[in-house]
């Protein structure tokens, strides 16, 4: 009964949806503010219908009813309940009823707002409904999560060991709120183009729904990336994988976005750029889920794969995309700029910024598809490998870098080098410092090594820098504190992000450069030196947990002779379905991370171990952190918090229609 | 017309993906170069005082036979041991050892611990002649028609019902 409910929203969704997409059109063609209205309330509808639907699938979850084909498929009545909870959207098909659910709020929220005109609201709700119609008739027709099992099983077969996880639990989430965070910048870009006009207060609109999506989406990636560094136990982090790329594309493309949007708020240039960012970042999202969904690439991540869903997702992904380029193609010449700007500028850097990173995410786009693209033409396989990424990565992220010590510290339209560079002289010196002491120490001798922590030095410095400057600190030291508490919070938000950028540097280069690591086959008793540790092998143990028995060993790390920690990893056996999975342990110190794998048992006692010391890897996770708060702090701005009355200022000369759309 | 570019690249996309999204195509499975084709040239580092070993060796052979790559530190090595020892006696199948990156001294001991199921052995100490064979790892196993043609590949451990599903009825196709 319950899973008919759902199954029933979910259907009552669609024909909001539906009703949403006509009435918007319609509104805006006969102008007529009682209909474009309508839009409002039908997209609460489909909120509403969506988190019935998706409740209903919870439900069905959590009391492990097995006559339901999707939780028979996927759950096991022995699951922990967080499991349970979790295994709702660790599927295909709750998955993509989680994506609707996203969607649908995206779209409430967006309907709730005071500050949008009601003719543009209007046509972004249209947008929005369009995209959940698609998602909607996709899951009802191919991957519909109700379907009933008659008779019922008596027993599930249980969600993947691998995603039975705390980390994991909250990673799809996370990553899911970010991807269709993007919708929004998409909807606003293409209502934007249908009206035919782009003004600064359409930036100033689209870009807290950006920062809100960035911010997910950069919490997503850095958990994704922590539980394959905890869980699949061999210390990496990062794979260079499709399904990674598949999140890393929108993320780029997103970051390019929120700095453009930038320019067209404050200087009224880049629209056109602008416009096209928001639909590529949304269009990678998109990407993503179909190179994920339909099987044609493999990937960690792979889903059971289903041609005809991959069909329905190629033909919806074209008529997005097609029709949104198609749309930009014929509107964007009427996007001309109006703000004039000189070589060296604040909007110049953002332009530099803009460059970097949509190449950037060019590359990673070609080294995803390349593969794909190879063997379509000549038959034979290759892959990608790491080097061409990190190669691309370097190229690209050292001029970035570089420039994103100076851009803070540029003026708006006309900027002085001269001056710019007196201001950073200081951390200039710091880098170069820096970059010969490393290259000096002849530590593993690697200029890369030392590239990495000169940027990441000069970028902690710039940073400081520009705060010392907008202070006055060396001036007038007194009343510094009072200046920097008066400063925008946004400000703040820029400077914690890059200042994240820079810790994630460092945690990068010092982890890759001084990582000690040891394979062995060790028996308990023995003990073997990594690094500057002692780990000593104590005891092999059996254990059962709730759904899988495993074996968990006991190493004692000591240095000097002294000990400081207790590592105990684990080797799991999970029940339903039969899987390994490893559990390494871990204790990160302040100067790193210490890390054990046990793995398989030969003769005499043996174990063969996997053993790390991983100097400030942490700084991944900890920079990820900054980059969220950044984006938090941004968000909490009162210039974006107060939009309307400073609406009004830039509203009024451009909108060739203001009383009509006013609400 | 620069306005016209994303739209071109996205309808390349489709087009591309459309194409491999055609039946029939599993994206996991990774093809060994070999199969269907004459084996590679190689030749092994003498480990077992045995004249040296080639594809000259294998070609020589007038029936079926079947090229296991294995290594004294490889783990799956030792749980498909029993099954290349059965194949050996049982089946009396020739199976030609390479012994991939590993150390002769540790080959050696490997085979006097757990029985030696090859008829000849050698070594590949630095990994050329695997890489000359596209393996991926070991262990894996090659079944070579009596014309010295790569009829089959079997990646990871011949474990579990391997042996009867797959090996054996493939050396009976090729033996009839």
């Amino acid at each position: 009964m319950i899973a008919e409910i759902g199954h029933f929203a979910l259907i009552l969704a669609l024909v909001f949806a539906c009703s949403a997409v006509i009435v918007s059109h319609l509104g805006a063609i006969s102008n007529n503010e009682a209909i474009m209205q309508r839009t409002v309330g039908f997209s609460f509808a489909q909120f509403i219908m969506a988190l019935t639907s998706f409740a209903a699938l919870m439900y069905s979850y959590i009391i492990s009813d097995f006559s339901v084909l999707n939780v028979a498929a996927n759950s096991h009545s022995l699951k922990p309940l967080l499991y349970k909870i979790s295994g709702t959207w660790g599927n295909h098909e709750g998955s993509m009823l989680f994506w609707v659910l996203i969607l649908t709020l995206f779209g409430a929220a967006v309907a709730f707002g005071k500050s949008l005109p009601l003719r543009f609201k209007a046509r972004v709700l249209g947008v929005q409904s369009l995209l959940i119609l698609g998602f909607l008739l996709f899951i009802l027709l191919t991957s519909n999560p109700f379907e009933r099992l008659l008779p019922a099983a008596l027993e599930g077969n249980g969600l993947n060991p691998l995603l039975q996880d705390p980390g994991l639990a909250f990673h799809p989430p996370m990553l899911y709120l970010g991807y269709v965070g993007l919708s929004v910048a998409f909807s606003f870009s293409i209502a934007a183009l249908i009206e035919g006009e782009i003004t600064p207060m359409w930036a100033r609109w689209v870009r807290p729904w950006t920062l809100v999506a960035w911010t997910f989406l950069t919490g997503g990636i850095a958990l994704g990336s922590w539980w394959a560094y905890y869980e699949l136990g061999w210390g990496g982090w990062w794979f260079w994988d499709p399904a990674e790329n598949a999140s890393f594309m929108p993320w780029l493309a997103a970051t390019a976005l929120l700095h453009s949007a930038i320019v067209v708020e404050k200087r009224d240039a880049l629209k056109s750029w602008t416009i096209l960012l928001a639909i590529v970042a949304f269009s990678l999202s998109l990407l993503g889920t179909f190179l994920i969904r339909s099987g044609i690439m493999t990937s960690v991540h792979a889903f059971a794969v289903d041609p005809e869903r991959g069909i329905f997702i190629l033909g919806f992904l074209a008529f997005v995309i097609g029709g949104a380029f198609s749309l930009y193609a014929w509107r964007a010449p009427k996007l001309a700029p109006s703000g004039l700007f000189d070589l060296v500028s604040r909007e110049s850097a953002l332009i530099l910024n803009n460059i970097l990173l949509s190449t950037f995410t060019a590359v990673v786009l070609i080294g995803t598809l390349y593969p794909l693209f190879y063997e379509a033409s000549t038959g034979s396989q290759i892959s990608v490998g790491p080097p061409f990424f990190e190669f691309g990565t370097r190229l690209l992220m050292t001029p970035l870098i570089v420039a994103l010590g100076m851009a803070p510290i540029l003026a708006w339209k006309r900027g002085r080098l001269s001056k710019a560079f007196q201001i950073t002289i200081p951390a200039a010196i710091v880098a170069l410092a820096v970059f010969v002491l490393t290259i000096w120490s002849d530590i593993n001798g690697l200029i890369m090594t030392a590239l990495g922590l000169g940027l990441a030095s000069w970028l902690v410095m710039a940073i400081f820098l520009d705060l010392a400057q907008k202070t006055q600190l060396f001036k007038t030291p007194s009343r510094a504190i009072k200046r920097l508490w008066n400063l925008p919070r946004a400000t703040f938000g820029m400077h914690f992000a890059h200042f994240g950028l820079a810790i994630i540097l460092f945690g990068i280069t010092i982890s890759e450069a001084w990582t000690s690591e040891k394979l062995a086959f060790m028996a308990p008793g023995q003990s073997e030196q990594v690094g500057p540790f002692t780990y000593q092998f104590d005891s092999v143990t059996p254990f059962a947990g709730p759904n899988y028995t495993g074996i968990r060993a006991q190493f004692t790390v000591l240095k000097n002779g002294v000990r400081i920690a207790t590592l105990l990893p684990e080797d799991r056996v999970y029940t339903d379905p039969v899987t390994n999975t490893t559990e390494a342990g871990i204790y990160p110190l302040p100067s790193g991370d210490l890390y054990a794998v046990i793995g398989e048992s030969g003769s005499g006692g043996r174990w063969s171990v996997r053993l790390y010391f991983k100097p400030f890897i942490s700084g991944l996770w900890l920079g990820a952190g900054l980059m969220m708060i950044g984006g938090v702090l941004s968000l909490s701005d009162r210039r974006l918090r107060l939009g309307a009355p400073a609406g009004k200022k830039y509203t009024a000369p451009k909108m060739p229609k203001p009383a009509k759309s006013e609400v | 017309m620069q306005r016209f570019f994303p739209l071109l690249i996205v309808i390349f996309l489709v087009i591309l993906f459309a194409y491999m999204l055609r039946d029939g195509r599993n994206p996991s499975e990774i093809k060994n170069i070999h199969v269907g084709e004459a084996i590679p040239q190689f030749s092994l580092t003498d480990i077992s005082n045995t004249r040296e070993i080639s594809d000259q060796t294998i070609l020589n052979e007038k029936t079926p036979i079947l090229v296991n790559f294995f290594a004294s530190w490889c783990v799956p090595c030792r749980a498909e041991h029993d099954n290349l020892m059965a194949l050996a006696n049982t089946h009396n199948i020739r199976i030609l050892g390479i012994a991939y990156k590993d150390q002769p001294e540790d080959s050696r001991a490997f085979l006097e611990e757990l029985g030696n199921p090859f008829y000849k052995y050698g070594g590949d100490i630095n990994g050329s002649v695997g890489f000359e064979w596209g393996v991926t790892g070991v262990p894996e196993t090659f079944l070579i028609d009596s014309n010295g043609r790569v009829q089959y590949h079997h990646y990871g451990p011949i474990v579990g019902d391997a042996l009867h599903t797959k090996i054996l009825p493939q050396l009976k196709n090729l033996s009839q």
